[in-house]
């Protein structure tokens, strides 16, 4: 299970804008640096980042050797409906993240 | 009328000099970082040291060596039981007798305690201890602790930090008692207190220690670094701690 920090409102008005922000750990590693042995270090990114609500498509993005380990990324979304949202991040050698939080809308 | 005028001016007189004595112009790294960071720091969602006191939050429960017992087993809820003591490390452990740092206390527990070999020094498993125990010390004040056995430890960090070493010949002091606040190219010089450590440092893209940070500056200097167990390490921190007394703990923290 991967390391993840997600801040989504718990609650919130129908039709409120709320501001979703979600944290991985991952290395990031470019493709392009040289280990201590000489050769380049193969790389290792996320490639992709998407968020669902209540299995709809909310937010996605792909992401590119040039963004810093750790990457955070912060969205916003208009409420809709109580449910889950679902974020999944994936990338090279497999990897693959998933986290979900519950919202409720009134 | 004269004398409701120099009571004003007195009132005056003592809330100037009040607040010069609370401000004694020492600032932490926090205070001379971009507004954006500091942001980024407080949040503790976006503040990526987070996803190593979450790791770290996890190890303290978990069971390790052959006594197979956790860091709760002993200490129990960190968030009451390990309050201050970042704020108090390097201290002298009552073991041996030696004085040793948060890490070094982390893995005389592993060693003694819990029958387990220690974490290697800058591993994950070290910082998101060091980063998990840190927390807990976040908002207090830095108290070294008044024991006479480490005043010749204290003695030695304070000459080594005036000490000028490395191709630059450059001393810690040159930087950041006589420098502090300037710029060193791009880059503005801290005062250089130890309170957010371990850091989040956004060059590293990773945490570390004060021990690599102190590294990172000994590189700086063209010195050669020393390994990573010598006293030398333990002697700055030492020194670091007494210098900062009084400011407050900001850990784990984010630094450029």
């Amino acid at each position: 299970m991967a390391n993840v920090l997600v801040n989504a409102p718990k609650t919130a008005k129908k039709g409120q804008v709320v501001e979703i922000k979600a944290l991985i750990m991952h290395v990031m590693e470019t493709g392009f640096r040289p280990g201590t042995n000489g050769r380049i270090i193969p790389r290792n990114i996320i490639e992709d980042f998407s968020a669902t609500w209540n299995g709809r498509e909310i937010f996605r993005m792909k992401m590119s050797p040039a963004i810093a380990a750790n990457p955070f990324v912060s969205f916003s979304a208009v409420a809709s409906e109580s449910g889950i949202i679902a974020f999944r991040w994936s990338g090279d050698e497999g990897f693959v993240a998933a986290h979900q939080v519950d919202i409720t809308v009134t | 009328m004269t004398g409701l005028r120099l009571a004003a001016v007195l009132i005056a007189v003592f809330t100037a000099s009040f607040a010069l004595a609370q401000g004694d112009g020492r600032r932490s790294g926090y205070q001379d970082m971009s507004p954006a960071l500091q942001k980024m720091q407080d949040d503790d969602t976006a503040n990526p040291a987070m996803l190593f006191v979450q790791a770290g939050a996890s190890a303290w429960t978990e069971k390790a060596g052959a006594a197979g017992k956790s860091c709760a087993d002993c200490h129990g809820d960190a968030s009451s039981s390990m309050k201050g003591v970042a704020a108090r490390y390097p201290a002298v452990a009552p073991e041996t007798g030696q004085p040793v740092d948060l890490e070094g206390r982390i893995n005389l527990c592993r060693t003694t305690r819990q029958l387990a070999d220690p974490l290697a020094a800058e591993s994950d498993g070290l910082l998101a201890l060091g980063a998990y125990i840190a927390l807990q010390s976040r908002g207090q004040p830095i108290a070294p602790p008044g024991d006479p056995r480490l005043s010749s430890l204290r003695a030695e960090g304070a000459d080594l930090y005036k000490r000028r070493q490395g191709q630059l010949n450059l001393s810690c002091a040159n930087c950041h008692d006589d420098n502090a606040g300037r710029k060193l190219a791009g880059a503005s010089i801290p005062q250089g207190h130890p309170t957010g450590y371990p850091i989040y440092r956004l060059e590293w893209q990773a945490l570390g220690s004060l021990k690599r940070r102190l590294r990172n500056c000994v590189v700086g200097l063209r010195a050669e670094p020393w390994p990573y167990e010598a006293r030398e390490y333990l002697a700055l921190e030492s020194w670091l701690m007494v210098r900062a007394r009084g400011l407050a703990i900001d850990a784990p923290a984010v630094r450029p």
